[in-house]
């Protein structure tokens, strides 16, 4: 059906003639078809529908309902489209982009702009296409000069294909993504139930297939001499192959991609826990043990409130030793001060040596501040020592004091300080924490970071 | 000095809220001979009486605690003196130490660990506080490849003994904890540190001063 402007129509539409206008355009070329649907009178309901718009069906959709569209457009049978299509593709291959090209510049059943108008806003999604050119030429090239130019026959379409196949991909309408998504891909996988067979016994009748006609053409070509004619051959064993094995392939790095997405997860999830411990439960911990002194427990429930603020609407972590402080010297003057004031204990600092704060150090700081906390709150030594070496390789980090000590295995795995707070933090960025203590004897962490950046 | 004897005290610092409560944290233990509030009066004074031990600020109005040593040192060298400070600032603390001061505690130590310092001073003994470790450690670090050679490697360096006994004091660790953590006796952690205070004394290092200086700019 030929194009039509809603200029040429006649003036049926004479309450808003130029209402239907403005939007019908961004409609795309069959748009014309939709304005005289919506206003024409000419034609009897019948008429009207079968030489109505081109729209794809989704009904009646196979892949993207274009064979349904033209067949309501046309009122020849649906099946019989698509054995044209079929036709068209295994003669020349030529149904593929044409079936392409319908996708993009037919608008879907209900929506009023074509994936191709959308598309011409999507930048990327051109700068892509265009990307494949220089493939596709360097493609034709290769092709000419191993002489298996009957290959190229076949790269045109596909090319083609693809780069609508990509415009369609990032441009499809909210509800067509969703189909492409939960309905169309999955058949390409292997996973979905009820297609699995198919799609198995489809692949591997068209790897047999392929594989034969390659080793076909490796035989024939070798007793014809002609010296190239194997390469393509064996690149057709080589397809026939993808074909058969690539889904599983394809699984085996979804896999390994969805493993690798629920390791971060899961250290996503220690990291908050830490901080969580850090700041929640240490300040519910101090505020039990000044429950007879109010005004401490506002103040505490006030930075409590301050800092869980912070953490959740300025994404800064709570407890972290953050951007007040730049160098190990100043971060542990820092614990020294926010214990000293919170614990009422005596932190005695030492420090040898100074190096600018990486994340890992940071890290370190933030466990070695957990460690003086849990001293000043259980120890109930009165004063806890805290000295900090920056070495060559590594900075090295001892919170000692002479408290009541603990038995390191007996701690109960719900404690969390220790755990998570210390031990988690170290080893995320491959630091390492031994903890030596008995009853009545203190206690004394020890924690080693490897420094990223050496200095001298 | 034993026990029996009554160590003879001079105390130098310009708060007189806190010499009143050093007397009073060390009570009866020691004999407090004299006070002073100022570098020309102390050395009058210590020179006049000998104590044994002098427990010496070391920020002082007119010239700071080493004056006070410079003073008394060449006169009286049995006069062990003590440095004390509340102040971080680690250049006059190893100035005060280079200047003849036997050890350095912080003024918010308990009287228990004062009396303990001021006996080992008066007996000849280093004492280092875990921050006077700390900035020895600081001072002679860097000693490795890469520094120019000394003219003389056994002055200039502490032997990684020395490092290991003063790693551990800078951690918190007494004497008595050092010498069971390297299985040593209490003995040879002093000597370690004895040593390590000769080297900070006799020590030449240019290092030694440079860092003295680098420190003082920050």
């Amino acid at each position: 059906m030929p194009p039509s402007s809603p200029l040429e129509q006649p003036a049926a539409g004479a309450e808003a003639p130029g209402q239907g206008y403005p939007g019908e355009r961004w409609a795309g070329p069959w748009s014309g078809g939709e304005w005289r649907h919506r206003h024409g009178s000419r034609g009897g309901p019948l008429h009207r529908r079968l030489r109505g718009p081109i729209r794809r069906s989704p009904d009646t959709r196979v892949l993207a309902g274009v064979c349904g569209g033209l067949s309501l457009a046309t009122g020849i049978d649906v099946t019989i489209v698509r054995i044209g299509f079929v036709l068209l593709t295994l003669g020349s291959g030529i149904g593929i982009p044409v079936y392409a090209l319908a996708w993009l510049l037919i608008p879907l059943q209900g929506e009023t702009t074509t994936i191709f108008t959308r598309s011409l806003n999507d930048r990327r999604g051109l700068r892509l296409v265009i990307a494949l050119i220089p493939i596709l030429v360097a493609a034709q090239l290769v092709a000419d000069a191993l002489h298996i130019g009957f290959l190229t026959k076949f790269t045109w379409p596909v090319f083609l294909a693809l780069g609508v196949a990509i415009l369609i991909r990032r441009n499809a309408s909210e509800g067509e993504r969703l189909w492409i998504n939960d309905d169309l891909l999955p058949m390409l996988h292997p996973g979905g139930d009820h297609h699995r067979r198919w799609t198995l016994l489809l692949r591997v009748a068209l790897g047999v297939i392929i594989g034969v006609g390659g080793l076909l053409v490796l035989i024939l070509g070798h007793s014809s001499g002609s010296g190239l004619r194997p390469v393509g051959g064996a690149l057709l064993v080589i397809a026939a192959i993808v074909v058969v094995f690539g889904p599983w392939w394809l699984t085996l790095l979804r896999d390994l991609m969805s493993e690798r997405q629920a390791r971060a997860l899961a250290e996503e999830r220690a990291q908050m826990a830490a901080h969580v411990h850090d700041s929640v439960l240490q300040t519910l911990a101090l505020i039990q043990r000044s429950a007879d002194d109010p005004r401490h427990v506002v103040q505490l429930a006030r930075a409590q409130e301050r800092e869980l603020r912070s953490w959740l609407f300025e994404g800064r972590p709570p407890g972290a030793i953050g951007q007040a402080a730049s160098t190990v010297s100043e971060g542990v003057a820092m614990i020294q001060r926010q214990i000293e004031a919170d614990h009422g204990v005596t932190v005695q600092v030492v420090v040898v040596g100074d190096c600018p704060l990486d994340e890992g150090l940071r890290a370190l700081l933030e466990a070695s501040r957990e460690a003086t906390v849990n001293s000043a709150k259980w120890s109930g030594a009165s004063q806890v020592s805290l000295y900090a070496e920056v070495e060559r390789e590594c900075v090295m980090v001892f919170v000692r004091d002479r408290g009541q000590g603990f038995d390191p295995e007996a701690v109960p795995h719900d404690r969390q300080g220790i755990a998570q707070s210390i031990r988690g933090r170290m080893a995320r960025f491959g630091g390492s924490v031994v903890i030596r203590s008995a009853p009545g004897d203190g206690a004394e962490v020890e924690l080693s970071m490897p420094r990223r950046e050496r200095v001298r | 000095m034993t026990a029996a004897h009554r160590p003879r005290i001079f105390l130098v610092d310009d708060h007189a809220m806190f010499r009143s409560g050093v007397r009073a944290e060390l009570g009866e233990a020691v004999e407090v001979i004299g006070e002073a509030d100022e570098v020309e009066a102390a050395i009058e004074l210590i020179n006049e009486r000998v104590p044994d031990v002098v427990l010496l600020d070391v920020h002082l109005p007119g010239g700071g605690g080493q004056a006070v040593l410079r003073g008394v040192t060449p006169h009286h060298p049995e006069v062990q003196f003590l440095a004390l400070s509340v102040s971080d600032a680690p250049e006059d603390v190893i100035a005060v130490i280079r200047s003849g001061a036997r050890g350095y505690v912080t003024k918010t130590i308990s009287g228990d660990e004062l009396l303990h310092a001021v006996y080992r001073v008066g007996a000849g003994d280093a004492v280092f506080s875990p921050r006077l470790a700390g900035f020895v450690l600081d001072a002679f670090a860097g000693t490795g490849a890469g520094t120019p050679p000394s003219l003389d490697p056994e002055l200039d360096q502490l032997s990684p003994r020395e490092r290991e006994v003063l790693r551990l004091i800078a951690r918190g660790y007494t004497y008595k904890e050092v010498a069971r953590d390297l299985t040593i006796s209490a003995k040879t952690v002093e000597s370690h540190v004895s040593s390590v205070l000769r080297k900070l004394q006799l020590s030449t290092r240019h290092e030694l001063t440079k860092w003295a200086t680098d420190r003082r700019l920050v």
